[in-house]
């Protein structure tokens, strides 16, 4: 009987890891040929080894020292694309969380309306509104601004954050808001003093969000920027593209620089991210 | 003390607060203000004025003309029927695996939401130089065991659109997983051990238990999953570019193909000629979600 169950045991173990290896395989392919390249001496990578023979870090070096004409301006773009998600992620949680609490605890007239606008924009796939867009950034003289993107990215962040934090607020009592309001607190001093402090944990989630969306965005990056002092280490990525001579080593290299700030932030806040977004789509 | 002050505070304070109702609304809108003013300035105007590009009737003769952009509304059709089934389905799957409780099965659920976590590009053109049928490490590798060369892989229509839809299950399969464990995670143990008393078979019991508590999330999902696939850019573009011969473009980046051939009338016309596909499924989530 026992040694039933244990065999029965070994057969279900034997079973998980039938699916857990592929599993492995699957994902951490591409992740490990990026990284073999990026380790690889340059004509070396690709030679079709699991492991190179000599493994370096010279790759980054050169990139580092801005050692090939893609990478002139390697320090200016990483530069913009901090700067870029920074400003996106602060814009966005500015009028996410002022937008939310409106809604969620002034319960403003309308507020229905507006967050209907919100889910309205949520919706619209992204390669869609790319288009106009553009063309509206060109009508308002925004063209080859960092500005056009940070604003772009605000408005593609903000819908899916203001519904994040209003479910999030629902959930808050509103003794509190009664309470606050017993009290003679202003509206300001209840979002400031009441409101804003309960609400970390999902502002958290919400700015990592927009941190991430505007760090990883490529297609508007790519459309609303153009001169090379001014794009993304995104666009500078897609960039690489243009000859079929590119140095991969380089590229996988600077790549792997450009993937690993925003997973580091990712895996730093998974307790945030993980219960933020699935709330958000869990919902039904 | 502090409470005495409080209490003088609130009947100081008990008759203005009648009054208080417009004071909290005059916040109320104005905080609602810097929303809208993204809202019609970064997307009312932009949707309206890309309706008024797209105005003429001309552009969709033109549009209809155009061989690639057939080709394009059939690539996307293939990519969301084919690529979000596979998907969701293998979702379904994994998301059985990763509700286990075993410590090996919880660090591997940490390594599985890497694609998620790292950005397109990268990645993407990672996948591209392992495909590359001169220096890429899958030819040399056939090249090593087999003595011939393989097959020039994104340069056949067929095949390139296959790994498109590859990468893009690449990138959201771990997302979509995660949903529906929290999904699984959700319906009671005792359901299960129950079935097991009686002696259920795991397909019995995910047809009477699983499937009737996950099937709302799996259809929401399905949908959401299909517009973000609607909108995916990056896994078309970067993997193949469209090419060869602007054979695997989808609606996505034909807009843009025809945006940088300086054809906005045409660009626009195409995002038009999605709407119909597009607005039930906006028409359905917004229903859903803003209960």
């Amino acid at each position: 009987m026992s040694r039933g169950i244990r065999l029965k045991d070994v057969t279900n173990e034997a079973k998980l890891l039938l699916i857990g290896i592929p599993v492995l395989i699957w994902t951490l392919i591409p992740v490990y040929h990026m990284v073999l390249f990026a380790i690889s001496p340059k004509d070396s990578a690709t030679s079709g080894r699991l492991w190179p023979k000599d493994p370096t870090l010279n790759n980054f070096r050169i990139v580092f020292e801005r050692k090939h004409f893609y990478l002139d301006h390697f320090w200016q773009q990483l530069y913009n694309s901090v700067f870029i998600a920074v400003a996106v992620a602060v814009l966005t949680l500015f009028v996410a969380t002022t937008a939310a609490f409106a809604i969620s605890r002034l319960r403003v007239k309308g507020g229905r309306t507006v967050m209907n606008l919100a889910l309205f924009t949520y919706f619209i796939p992204a390669a869609f509104l790319a288009v106009p867009m553009y063309k509206t950034m060109g009508n308002y003289g925004l063209l080859n601004s960092q500005w056009a993107l940070i604003l772009a990215m605000v408005t593609i962040a903000s819908p899916y954050c203001i519904w994040v934090l209003k479910q999030a607020s629902d959930k808050l009592p509103f003794e509190l808001d009664e309470a606050a309001r017993m009290d003679g607190a202003s509206p300001l001093q209840l979002f400031r003093l009441v409101y804003l402090p309960l609400m970390v944990p999902s502002l958290v989630a919400v700015g990592t969000y927009a941190l991430l969306l505007a760090w990883n965005e490529y297609l508007y990056a790519f459309l609303l920027l153009s001169n090379d002092t001014q794009v993304t280490l995104a666009v500078a990525l897609g960039n690489f593209l243009a000859a079929d001579d590119s140095p991969w080593e380089l590229l996988m290299a600077t790549g792997l620089i450009y993937a690993l700030p925003p997973a580091a932030i990712y895996y730093a806040f998974k307790r945030y991210m993980v219960s933020g977004l699935t709330a958000g789509a869990v919902k039904s | 003390m502090s409470s005495i002050a409080t209490t003088i505070d609130a009947s100081a304070t008990g008759t203005a607060s009648k009054s208080r109702p417009g004071r909290w609304q005059f916040w109320g809108r104005l905080m609602v203000v810097p929303y809208l003013i993204v809202f019609l300035v970064f997307v009312l105007y932009p949707v309206c004025y890309g309706l008024w590009l797209a105005r003429h009737p001309q552009s969709y003769v033109h549009l209809v003309e155009d061989p690639i952009f057939f080709r394009s509304v059939v690539n996307t059709v293939i990519f969301l029927v084919v690529a979000i089934n596979v998907k969701m389905v293998i979702a379904m799957i994994l998301s059985g695996f990763f509700v286990q409780t075993r410590w090996w099965i919880k660090i591997l659920s940490g390594i599985f939401i890497l694609p998620w976590a790292l950005p397109s590009i990268p990645t993407i053109l990672s996948v591209r130089f392992m495909l590359n049928p001169e220096w890429g490490v899958i030819n040399t590798t056939i090249f090593n065991l087999t003595g011939a060369d393989g097959p020039n892989w994104l340069n056949d229509p067929m095949l390139g659109l296959s790994f498109s839809m590859l990468v893009h299950i690449w990138k959201s399969l771990p997302f979509w997983t995660l949903i529906l464990v929290a999904g699984r995670m959700a319906i009671p143990a005792e359901q299960y051990e129950a079935a097991s008393v009686d002696g259920a078979t795991s397909w019995q019991k995910f047809k009477f238990i699983t499937w009737p508590a996950l099937s709302t999330l799996y259809v929401t999902s399905l949908i959401l999953s299909m517009i973000w696939t609607l909108g995916d850019f990056n896994s078309v573009y970067l993997l193949t570019g469209g090419g060869p011969a602007d054979l695997t473009h989808v609606l996505a980046t034909l807009g843009i193909r025809y945006l940088r051939l300086d054809q906005v009338d045409l660009s626009m016309a195409s995002i038009v000629v999605a709407l119909p596909l597009i607005l039930p499924l906006v028409y359905f989530m917004m229903k859903r979600l803003s209960k």
